[in-house]
């Protein structure tokens, strides 16, 4: 069988890649994507732990927090057409009005 | 987890299903009224807000109910119902002009405003990380939606686009720490948690570490504390004046409450060597809101530098720990509460269409031209400075003699230096409304009478809870004893 430690560090690995991405990408699409892979990192987390420890609150758990994500989602992709319209742009660098 | 349908406790959940039935009803009803009368949506928020006020009121005192063991309804979660249900009923009443003057959607401003009170009710009655989590999605969801509602204008596009990826990345942060608090507990029941955590062994392990860790930095972001309040101004500065009011007033108490519940049960008490760093991060909230406050000309981006000043001082009482900490937290919300919405109640009634951010300059001479609203502003600024015979001069007084008395004296001190340096960006706009003179072209604002019993209420409010702060106070300790003996 795998070990607990295995899928820990996998979900770590892919928690760091979401940061990384949220600090470094630009594209607010892109960065909305990284936040979303952590947030599956968390996911995979939660079932590993459910697993080892026989215990069904980590499966409810990412129930959960899949639907709010999906509800995060529609919200996000929203915003981001609402201020396509406006700005054509997505670049969360070229987006700075609001500063002091 | 065992939960059938029988043992529900429909009492207990009666506040939570009577707001949602309000909040469903005014989305229901929008379709059917026509434009012209759609402000009366307004005023169904308002009666559901009420009757549910009048039964958190009615069980006040009452015993501890626990739904299906994942709410529980104690007076600590009625209190902080009770000041979501007034910031909430305050908004709308501050919120109806602009939002009938912005014409559409005025069905969906009141729907989600109702929404996102429902979310603080679950976050102040959270018995388990899972209501946590959904309450504070619950709140976040709508007010991003809410913060970018003018769809045409660029700066609450950028408000909304600000506010969702960093919260979404804060609730990730949440939520992993929640994870491992899972593996090493087992459950994510806060009294589970705690004890498991009650023997001081369990600190040790590095799953707990790194849980709590990676659960205080989401809540950090949340309450907006140096150093994870870098999104804070931006965002209430560009979001619609009176959802700015809601956010400031209402996602702090949010916050604070949940962080209440999970510090006051699930990590009480707290190992020493976590203070240290959260007494840093209380002098770095304070020091940097105030500090960023005292070069703002926009009254809106003031506001919002304060408020991030405001969580530090909360953050002290955090810090001391102690029963009387937590009820100097409660009484300091409720009077916080009411003096943001009061000052963004005159901000709204002097903003005009097309001006999104006001500045200073635009209230010299006001206390000429409108004596009432200068009246009120001067005190909500002396209150939000710390003055008495205001509320907040008590908020601070019950904080700060809390951390004293749990032997913080250097935070203390630090704090009132903090709020004299404060003094100075509040005071000045008195100045401007009673020593400058007035400048062309403004003319005297017709106040709405909504917007006339909000400031009356607050000015009532803030000066009662300054003279005569007994009767609050007294209701914020049995509040807090009824959760944390």
């Amino acid at each position: 069988m795998v070990p607990l430690w295995a899928y820990l560090l996998l979900s770590g690995f892919l928690f760091i890649v979401g940061v990384v991405g949220v600090a470094t990408r630009r594209n607010a699409l892109i960065i909305f994507m990284s936040i979303e892979l952590m947030l599956n990192a968390v996911n995979l987390t939660f079932v590993a732990f459910s697993r080892f420890l026989h215990s069904l609150d980590g499966h409810v758990f990412v129930f959960f927090v899949m639907t709010v994500a999906a509800a995060e989602v529609v919200v996000g992709l929203a915003i981001i057409i609402a201020l396509f319209r406006n700005m054509e742009t997505v670049n969360v660098d070229e987006i700075h009005l609001l500063k002091g | 987890m065992s939960v059938t349908g029988t043992q529900l406790d429909w009492g207990g959940m009666a506040p939570f299903l009577l707001l949602t039935a309000t909040a469903l009803g005014t989305l229901l009803l929008d379709l059917f009224l026509s434009p012209r009368h759609r402000v009366r949506l307004a005023y169904l928020g308002l009666t559901g807000l009420l009757i549910t006020m009048a039964l958190l009121v009615h069980g006040f005192g009452g015993q501890e109910r626990v739904v299906a063991e994942m709410l529980i309804v104690d007076d600590f979660s009625r209190f902080f119902h009770l000041v979501f249900l007034l910031i909430a009923a305050l908004t709308i009443l501050v919120s109806v002009k602009s939002v009938e003057q912005e014409g559409t959607h005025q069905g969906e401003y009141y729907t989600l405003v109702l929404f996102a009170t429902l979310g603080m009710m679950v976050m102040a009655s959270a018995a388990d990380l899972i209501m946590v989590f959904l309450g504070l999605e619950a709140l976040s969801i709508p007010l991003y939606i809410l913060s970018g509602f003018l769809r045409g204008d660029v700066r609450s596009n950028e408000s909304a686009l600000k506010y969702l990826l960093l919260g979404a990345f804060a609730s990730a942060f949440l939520l992993y720490g929640i994870a491992f608090l899972y593996g090493a507990v087992g459950s994510t029941r806060l009294k589970s948690i705690a004890a498991h955590l009650g023997h001081g062994a369990a600190w040790e392990n590095p799953l707990v570490f790194l849980g709590v860790g990676l659960l205080l930095v989401g809540l950090a972001f949340k309450v907006a504390a140096v150093p994870f309040h870098m999104w804070l101004p931006d965002v209430y500065e560009g979001a619609p004046t009176p959802v700015t009011a809601f956010m400031i007033a209402g996602t702090k108490a949010a916050a604070f409450s949940a962080l209440l519940r999970v510090f006051g049960t699930a990590l009480s008490p707290l190992p020493p060597e976590w203070i240290p760093p959260l007494w840093v991060v209380a002098l770095l909230t304070m020091g940097v809101g105030n500090i960023a406050a005292l070069t703002q000309q926009s009254i809106k981006r003031m506001l919002a530098y304060s408020s991030i000043a405001h969580a530090g001082y909360l953050l002290v009482a955090v810090v001391a720990g102690t029963s009387r900490g937590f009820s100097s937290i409660l009484f300091y919300l409720v009077v916080y509460a009411f003096m943001n919405l009061g000052a963004f109640a005159v901000i709204i009634a002097l903003a005009r269409q097309g001006e999104e951010s006001p500045t200073l300059s635009s209230y010299a001479g006001l206390g000429f031209r409108h004596p009432v609203l200068a009246f009120s502003m001067a005190v909500f600024m002396f209150s939000l400075a710390g003055l008495p015979p205001t509320g907040g001069f008590m908020g601070k007084f019950y904080i700060f003699s809390a951390a004293v008395e749990a032997d913080y004296v250097g935070l203390v001190i630090i704090a009132v230096v903090c709020s004299l340096i404060s003094v100075f960006f509040y005071l000045r706009v008195v100045v401007v409304m009673y020593m400058e003179e007035p400048r062309e072209g403004h003319s005297s604002p017709v106040l709405s009478p909504a917007i006339l019993v909000t400031l009356f209420l607050a000015t009532a409010a803030i000066l009662q809870l300054g003279l005569l702060p007994a009767g609050v106070w007294d209701l914020a300790v049995r509040s807090v004893q009824s959760f944390w003996g």
